[in-house]
């Protein structure tokens, strides 16, 4: 089938394709076979974070956009390391250095832009690097950890967040800077003066007006840098931010118009149209772009385009935040001073406040904020609509919320914002579309946030804003510090209630709340089943179930529905049934003529519509024929999927039937934090669809690989790889042991990969896969608490237990009066 | 009008009902929901959440309240009202325990009344 798709080549794996890619396959997933070369050696990250990762505020993992999974999920091949040398453009295919070669009928340069080196004497010496990619971070981390003294060549956005970067990895920092004031292409000279003070502020010497005369060196390492005025300073490594230009060599070198940048038409075609350009490489109406915001709105245009659109781009605006922690800076447009301009400026020395706005015939052209830049977006919002702003000229400076006489809190500004107002600037984000999200898919936490909308999910600068319309969207019940209580019963997170249950060796609900002093005298809907859970699960063999805390499905052993009749899914384990099976459900659909027969999307058959108080009788005659309850309703081990496997299929590495029907005998019945779903698929075109569980198990030749942490409901996640082993009983050990140490940890309704993330990845893999004991433990507490939560409890209540719950107390025929 | 004010049934024993528990009383077509709380205090309300017509009898009771089973909506056991956000009222009957034996005043049910 591949063979009819169109084949969409891009060259350079950076953000800008990242995106256009993400709105293509949006738009139709099938439509082209991608092929991606990368001149990195690596997946696709957030550059923007490339800062807080040289600082220590983040790591790597932490500003990934795109993993391996998302392109083996999406069927895309990226080859890494492989910088396209060669276009030939007759044949219609791309060649790289490392001699591998792809045919398109898309192409789509996207080779982003290389930092300048001066041709300084000295610049090829060891230790003179730049601020591009991920290899310069991990050069200069490197040095923070051997070397002292760090000189940055360059006081724009770049240069001034690498030094503040190196400054916090512990080393001493000098920025030597060309103009007279810091970032003056984006800040006037006030705001450039208190910019450089804050940097002064933080022990960083800024050397302005300076220009480097030389790098100087020994044994062909750097050791210091020369100024004109004679100034020596010593240095361990250099760090050149001097500016970016657009890489344009393999365009040019094909014959492809470029100038500055790569030429591109309002379509974002090159000279030759079946080659798009898109990011930093471009030159779109003679403008060069450095920022993302501009980048994204080309990928969307692009990715459009390739689908038959008929989209054009017409440039775009930029506003500039600089992610230093504590350096609060904002500026958008233009302000060089003009005789037909005006300006408005406001300054608080006291409070280190500078703001100013450049006007043009009453409207915002320009603006720089320092110090406080929460007004920043509405300034930029007026400056894009070009807002007529002779209404309130007088008060303008002093912000949105002053307009209308609103107190000066920020949180009135951010809710007085029109619904149209852009909150995150790098993602074109507005404020409507955050809020919408909020309510209508109930997101409380800043992550899901980011999920469904991107809001702040590159630059992160706006993250500040989108909390406060998750504040203002969800009202009290929005605290992003505050460790969020279990419930409005108690002040204790899920963290704190765990420690202290195990830590006093409390082993009932009223105990619970007598020591930990509930606010409540029987808690409510939220703990209460919590809290019973965590009991169940801390003291398997003494906890006597609180069965009045259970959610009524987990007390009816069937899934209620919205008329109050029951669902009821009996296992089929790893999914395979039988001719008899099957009849016995044909005889009991029959026999209490249930309304509803379904196949799920678990790998077994669901019976819909049975009145309650049929539910026993239900169950006996599916128990003799041999079912057991699915616990299609509980917080515990829902399915394990499997594929054919061996079994039968031609790809088949192992028996993953066997393998699944095994872990589901082995542990069904166990409660868990929240559900648990498994699937085994014997080989990795993974039927089963074992890479969006809980846990997941892909069968390979040399053993099986075992996954986990994946999501496919509310969120959707591919999974994380676990670890490799060889045997089924070992790949049997590592899941027990996993879901063992989630039950001991997770929140009550926090799934696996909530969970993992919360943990951390590594903690779960060192403690699983490396450490022995720890799994051998797991394993074996996993194991006894089976002893006493393994029992049918269809079984059960069709031999009479709880009665009470299956039939009314009492039925009453009276008379009406005459 | 009602010819039969104050007529009370024996409807059941305390003790059917599990402490924060409730069963179902079933009255023509009228179903009830009778709760008991953690102190042994009884009501009657009709089996019927205000929002969707969830059964409360499968909710979880809590504080002389009980938290419907469908959509969480928090109905209290003494005046059939919904609290926090929510706005409707459930019908509540008038109950009392003789001893062991919980009783019920028909008098009031709308099946008998009304018409
Ligand atoms: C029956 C079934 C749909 C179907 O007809 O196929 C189903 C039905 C329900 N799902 Fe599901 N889910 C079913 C498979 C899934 C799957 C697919 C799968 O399991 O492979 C998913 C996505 C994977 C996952 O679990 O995330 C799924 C994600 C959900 C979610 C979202 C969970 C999440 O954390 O994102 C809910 C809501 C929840 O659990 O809070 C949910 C809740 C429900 C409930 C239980 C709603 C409720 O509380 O009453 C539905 C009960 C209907 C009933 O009485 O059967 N169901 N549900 C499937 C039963 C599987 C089984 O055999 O046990
Ligand atoms: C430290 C830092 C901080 C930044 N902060 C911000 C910010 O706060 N806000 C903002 O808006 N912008 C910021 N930027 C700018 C932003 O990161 C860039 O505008 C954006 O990443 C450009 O995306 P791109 O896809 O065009 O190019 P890139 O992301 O640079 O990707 C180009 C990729 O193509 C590869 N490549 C090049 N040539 C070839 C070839 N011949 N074959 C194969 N692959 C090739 C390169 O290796 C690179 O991986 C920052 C940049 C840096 C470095
Ligand atoms: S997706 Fe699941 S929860 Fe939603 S309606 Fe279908 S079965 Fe119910
Ligand atoms: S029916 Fe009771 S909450 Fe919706």
């Amino acid at each position: 089938m591949s063979a009819s798709k169109r084949k969409l080549v891009v060259v350079g794996n950076g953000m800008a394709p990242g995106r256009m890619l993400e709105y293509v396959l949006e738009a139709d997933p099938n439509r082209f076979d991608i092929t991606i070369f990368n001149a990195e050696p690596r997946v696709n990250y957030n550059r923007l974070m490339l800062s807080p990762v040289l600082s220590g505020e983040k790591t790597y993992e932490d500003i990934l956009t795109h993993d391996d999974d998302w392109y083996a999920t999406h069927g895309i091949t990226l080859h890494k390391s492989a910088r396209v040398e060669t276009i030939d453009r007759e044949a219609k295919t791309v060649t790289s250095v490392n001699g591998i070669t792809a045919e398109y009928d898309d192409l789509v340069i996207a080779t982003g832009s290389s930092p300048i080196i001066i041709p300084l004497p000295g610049h090829d010496l060891e230790g003179v690097l730049t601020y591009r990619d991920l290899d310069d971070v991990e050069r200069m981390i490197e040095a923070s950890n051997t070397k002292q003294h760090a000189v940055v060549i360059g006081g724009g956005l770049l240069g001034l967040e690498a030094a503040a970067g190196l400054k916090m990895q512990g080393l001493d920092v000098s920025v030597i800077h060309l103009a007279p004031t810091l970032m003056e292409r984006q800040l006037d000279a006030a705001a450039g003066h208190l910019l450089e003070k804050a940097f002064v502020d933080r022990d960083i010497k800024v050397f302005t007006g300076s220009n480097t005369k030389e790098i100087t060196g020994s044994d062909g390492a750097v050791t210091g840098v020369l100024l004109d005025d004679g100034t020596q300073l010593p240095a361990d490594i250099v760090c050149m931010a001097v500016g970016i230009r657009p890489a344009v060599d393999l365009a040019k070198a094909v014959g492809l118009e470029t100038e500055r940048g790569i030429v591109v038409s309002d379509d974002m075609r090159t000279s030759d149209p079946t080659i798009f350009a898109l990011g930093e490489c471009v030159q779109h109406r003679g403008q060069c772009y450095g920022l993302v915001a501009p980048l994204y709105e080309m990928a969307k245009t692009i990715a459009d385009n390739l689908l038959e659109g008929e989209s054009v781009y017409e440039g775009s605006v930029t506003a500039t935040k600089l992610k230093v922690t504590g350096v609060d800076l904002y500026s958008a447009g233009d302000f060089a001073e003009a005789e037909n301009r005006e300006e408005i400026v406001l300054r608080d020395a006291q409070a280190g406040i500078y703001k100013r706005l450049v006007l043009e015939e009453d409207r915002i052209v320009g603006a720089v904020l320092y110090g406080e830049t929460s007004d920043g977006p509405w300034f930029f919002d007026m400056l894009k609509k070009g807002t007529d702003i002779s209404e309130m000229r007088e008060t303008l400076i002093f912000g949105q919320s002053f307009q209308g006489g609103a107190p000066l809190d920020p949180m009135a500004a951010v809710a007085a914002l029109p619904d149209d107002a852009e909150i995150c600037g790098c993602n074109g984000v507005c404020k409507s579309t955050i809020t919408n999200a909020i309510t209508s898919k109930g997101l409380t936490d800043l992550d899901d946030v980011r999920a469904h909308t991107k809001a702040s999910s590159s630059c992160g600068t706006c993250t500040g804003l989108v909390e406060q319309l998750m504040a203002i969207t969800l009202g009290d019940s929005y605290d992003p510090n505050a460790v969020k209580p279990m419930c409005g019963c108690t002040d204790l997170s899920h963290d704190d209630v765990r420690r202290l249950i195990k830590a006093k060796g409390i082993k009932t609900i009223p105990d619970v709340m007598q020591e930990l002093e509930w606010t409540t005298s029987n808690g409510c809907a939220k703990c209460r089943p919590a809290l019973n859970y965590y009991l169940v699960a801390d003291w398997p063999d003494e906890y006597a179930d609180d069965y009045q805390s259970r959610f009524i499905n987990e007390r009816a052993h069937a899934n209620i529905q919205k008329d109050g009749t029951y669902s009821v899914v009996p296992r089929m384990w790893g999914g395979m049934t039988s001719s008899s099976e099957l009849r016995a459900i044909a005889d009991v659909v029959d026999k209490f003529d249930i309304p509803a027969v379904k196949v799920t999307g678990g790998q077994r058959i669901d019976l819909l519509g049975i009145e309650k108080d049929d539910l026993p009788a239900v169950w006996a005659d599916l128990g003799d024929a041999g079912f057991v309850s699915g616990q299609a309703y509980a917080k515990g081990l829902r399915t394990v999927k499997t594929c054919v496997g061996t079994n039968w299929c031609r790809f088949g590495t192992q028996d993953s039937t066997g393998l699944g029907i095994r872990i589901e005998k082995f542990m069904w019945g166990s409660w868990t934090p929240a559900k648990v779903k498994m699937a085994v698929s014997g080989c990795p075109r993974n039927c089963a669809e074992a890479t969006c569980k809980d846990v997941g198990i892909i069968c390979t030749e040399a053993g099986f690989e075992i996954h986990f942490a994946g999501a496919a409901g509310l969120d959707i996640k591919g999974t994380e790889v676990l670890g490799q082993v060889t045997t089924e009983d070992a790949a049997l050990e590592h899941v027990v042991a996993l879901t063992q140490m989630y039950r001991e940890q997770g929140h009550y309704l926090e799934r696996i990969y909530k969970w993992a993330k919360r943990i951390g990845l590594d903690e779960i893999r060192r403690q699983i896969m490396d450490d022995d004991v720890a799994r051998k433990r797991y394993f074996d507490a996993f194991v006894f608490s089976q002893k006493f939560a393994q029992v049918d409890p269809w079984a059960e209540r069709v031999s009479g237990a709880d009665k009470h719950e299956f039939n009314p107390m009492n039925v009453l025929q009276l008379e009406a009066a005459e | 009008m009602n010819v039969m004010a104050g007529n009370w049934v024996a409807i059941g024993q305390l003790n059917d009902i599990p402490r924060l528990g409730s069963r179902r009383v079933i009255i023509g077509d009228l179903k009830l929901a009778i709760f008991r709380t953690s102190d042994d205090n009884i009501f009657a309300l009709e089996d019927r959440c205000p929002h969707k017509n969830g059964p409360l009898s499968q909710g979880i009771i809590h504080d002389g309240c009980v938290t419907c089973p469908l959509h969480n909506w928090v109905i209290a056991l003494d005046t059939g009202q919904a609290q926090g956000a929510d706005e409707g009222q459930v019908q509540t009957f008038p109950m009392r325990v003789d001893g062991e034996t919980l009783m019920l005043d028909v008098a009031t049910l709308p099946a008998l009344t009304g018409a």
